[in-house]
């Protein structure tokens, strides 16, 4: 189907398209950081680079399904063959999250410069563009890497990078600073968990590629030390992942950060570190350990529905809208964290289409706020009443998105809600089904609550002047929305994405 | 019972500073003194893989004696401190086959000396340098709390954002009682 792309794609990119996908932002991020022109040349090599690592992932994804049931690239790192030299190994689950975090990275940095400009100040915009290249990079290289430290360092690259992103936001809030260093505290905390946990598991089998660990770790079986570095690596990533009630780091930094950083974080952030602990759970520890040695659906399927309710009813109370979708989005992670529990091919399958489909609405309700910060200023439900109106593309857009997000017909959300509820039924799991419908009606509450202030409400201020979102927003904003009306009709070239890169995982986790 | 204790020594020195880096981290209301517990905590880890790496009787992992020449490959004694080096990188792609019978690698190997594991070194200079760079960020960060706050104690800036919350709350509830 997609093989037109292979033939017309240069011989370079194919052969070397793993490590190009990481040296690019690697390389570009610090030279953009000293552009001159305020900012205004970094941003154009931002979206360059984005683009370019799209065009990579589409390669990538093009190679991995060139062969039925997905080829595995194994890319070795200097020529240093695995398992002792560093492995890039993409399969069909992680091509779908690099192309998820590309897509996304190209789509926001178009949408970003209005956003960067009224926010940044002037002398710090190319450093900004520097600090979210690294960023991206270090999303991809988690999302690529075979080998378990060097996970870490990719893990850790990115979220300092984060750390600084969310920092700047304190032009606009000084708020901002407090959710940085928390959010750095928290984001420490849970990468050294995991480092501590990759220690276990190198002392019990000596190894750290993670498909070489895989098999190592079957002959060791369960000993006290794989548990115990299991359950490090489970909490570390888990934070990383904003795993209800490691989850306290996110409102903070989702609300004050600048809008470019919110959208992006938003739809990258958590997925990869989701991946990242899927990946743990179902390649590098076998099925029957992680979940018959360890009762994992114990732990994991209880933290998804506290998250999926709790987090919900919270969002309810919310004066800001951006803290509503934060708070939303811990919930979604419950979502899929649920899904992930199941243990089946079919729920994993639902966790990772729900998760491809949030990235799809966050990223296009955090647009959208943007979209209406920027010309109204002020992020609380007060703020936007009466915007229907006065801004009718971005606020279609943006309810398209939040219906997307209550899981309406026609709209991604109810595409992998409906891949959940079934999974769920499958696994005889009737009670976790309800309160998945349950949670639904709380968003229904929450989104409703914004709606209904954009919709029908008077406008708080009726001095201020008419104004849409400029073009730069709009355009990234519904080709977003348009994908999620896409993914509601016709959800099967999606879904068969994260049904393969489901399938990778139960066929790939024994070899 | 004793002797188990005893001889996991550097184990719970490990545990130990662990906890105090997490307790100072959670109690601790003031932000450079929660960055303290951070690094803390962050060079137990650092201890926790260098203990992994040391081997019963092992010396430091470069080659010497016999081991140099039989596996130098023509390396003369002069050359020995730059042959060294390199060797000492191969010997870490060697122990990766297993700390765990990393001993017995040696021997199988055909080396006379049993080494440490370097492997485990080499990650933790990584480590450190991941470390020190979120520290930097942190104190940064830290620097611009203060100029924005006038306090770098948790609690108070969390009051303080408190009161400016209550505030747009009831500003906020004013405009919806009569709106304009």
């Amino acid at each position: 189907m997609m093989d037109w792309i292979l033939q017309i794609a240069p011989a370079f990119a194919e052969a070397h398209a793993p490590a190009l996908l990481i040296l690019l932002p690697m390389l570009a991020g610090p030279i953009a950081a000293f552009l001159p022109g305020g900012g205004r040349v970094a941003w154009g090599m931002t979206v360059i680079v984005t683009g370019l690592c799209t065009l990579l992932s589409i390669i990538l994804l093009a190679q991995v399904r060139s062969i039925e049931g997905g080829a595995i690239i194994s890319y070795a790192m200097g020529g240093w063959a695995p398992p002792h030299g560093i492995e890039f190994r993409i399969d069909a689950l992680n091509v779908l999250v690099l192309l998820l975090v590309s897509a996304i990275a190209f789509l926001t940095s178009i949408f970003g410069w209005p956003t960067i400009k009224a926010e940044i100040a002037d002398g710090k915009r190319a450093m900004f563009f520097g600090a979210f290249q690294v960023c991206f990079m270090g999303l991809l290289g988690v999302a690529a890497t075979g080998d378990a430290f060097n996970l870490f360092v990719f893990l850790e690259l990115s979220s300092i990078a984060t750390y600084v992103l969310v920092a700047l936001g304190s032009g606009r809030d000084r708020r901002a600073l407090p959710a940085a260093i928390n959010y750095l505290l928290m984001g420490t905390i849970g990468a050294s968990f995991y480092v501590v946990g990759v220690g276990f598991l190198y002392a019990a089998t000596g190894t750290l590629n993670m498909a070489d660990l895989a098999v190592q770790l079957q002959d060791v079986g369960g000993n006290r030390a794989v548990q115990v570095g299991f359950a490090f690596i489970l909490v570390g990533l888990g934070l990383k992942a904003a795993m209800f009630p490691l989850h306290q780091w996110l409102p903070n930094a989702y609300s004050y950060s600048p809008s470019f950083v919110t959208a992006f974080l938003a739809a990258t952030a958590t997925k990869v570190a989701i991946y990242a602990l899927v990946r743990f759970l179902f390649s590098v520890f076998s099925l029957d350990f992680a979940f018959e040695g360890m009762s994992l659906a114990l732990i994991l399927a209880p933290m998804g529905i506290a998250a999926m309710l709790a987090c919900s009813f919270q969002a309810i109370f919310q004066a800001d809208i951006r803290r509503t979708l934060a708070y939303s989005s811990v919930a979604q992670v419950g979502y899929m964290l649920l899904g992930i529990s199941l243990g089946t091919a079919a729920g994993v399958s639902a966790g990772m289409f729900h998760l491809v489909n949030h990235a799809l609405m966050k990223g296009a309700l955090f647009m959208a706020v943007a979209g209406a910060v920027l010309t109204y200023q002020g992020t609380r439900i007060h703020d936007f009443a009466g915007l229907g109106r006065r801004a009718p593309w971005t606020m279609t857009a943006f309810a398209i998105a939040g219906l997307s997000l209550i899981g309406v017909p026609l709209t991604a959300g109810f595409q992998s809600k409906f891949a959940l509820v079934s999974a769920l039924l499958d696994s005889g799991w009737w009670w976790a089904a309800m309160l998945v419908v349950f949670s639904s009606v709380l968003a229904v509450i929450y989104m409703g609550r914004i709606l209904e202030a954009v919709f029908f409400r008077a406008p708080a201020n009726p001095h201020k002047e008419h104004g849409e979102a400029p073009l730069l927003i709009l355009v990234p904003l519904w080709i977003l929305a348009i994908a999620n009306i896409w993914v509601g009709v016709d959800g099967g070239f999606v879904y068969g994405l994260a049904t393969d890169a489901a399938e990778a995982l139960f066929i790939g986790g024994a070899s | 019972m004793l002797e188990f204790v005893l001889e996991r020594g550097n184990y719970w020195a490990i545990i130990g500073l662990m906890m105090i880096g997490l307790y100072t981290l959670f109690a601790a209301t003031n932000l450079i003194k929660k960055l303290v517990g951070l690094s803390i905590f962050q060079t137990s880890i650092i201890l926790f893989y260098i203990s992994l790496s040391r081997i019963d009787g092992g010396t430091a992992p470069i080659l010497y004696g016999k081991d140099a020449k039989g596996h130098g490959g023509g390396h003369d004694e002069a050359a020995g401190a730059h042959g060294g080096a390199s060797e000492a990188a191969h010997g870490a792609s060697d122990a990766a086959h297993g700390a765990a019978d990393a001993a017995h690698g040696a021997a199988s190997h055909g080396l006379e000396h049993v080494y440490s594991n370097p492997l485990p070194h080499v990650l933790m200079l990584t480590a450190i340098v991941v470390g020190v760079a979120t520290l930097a960020v942190g104190l940064a960060i830290v620097v611009r709390i203060r100029e924005a706050y006038g306090t770098i104690e948790s609690d108070e800036i969390r009051e303080t954002d408190l009161e400016v919350a209550r505030a747009e709350y009831a500003v906020d509830q004013a405009d919806e009682a009569n709106p304009a």
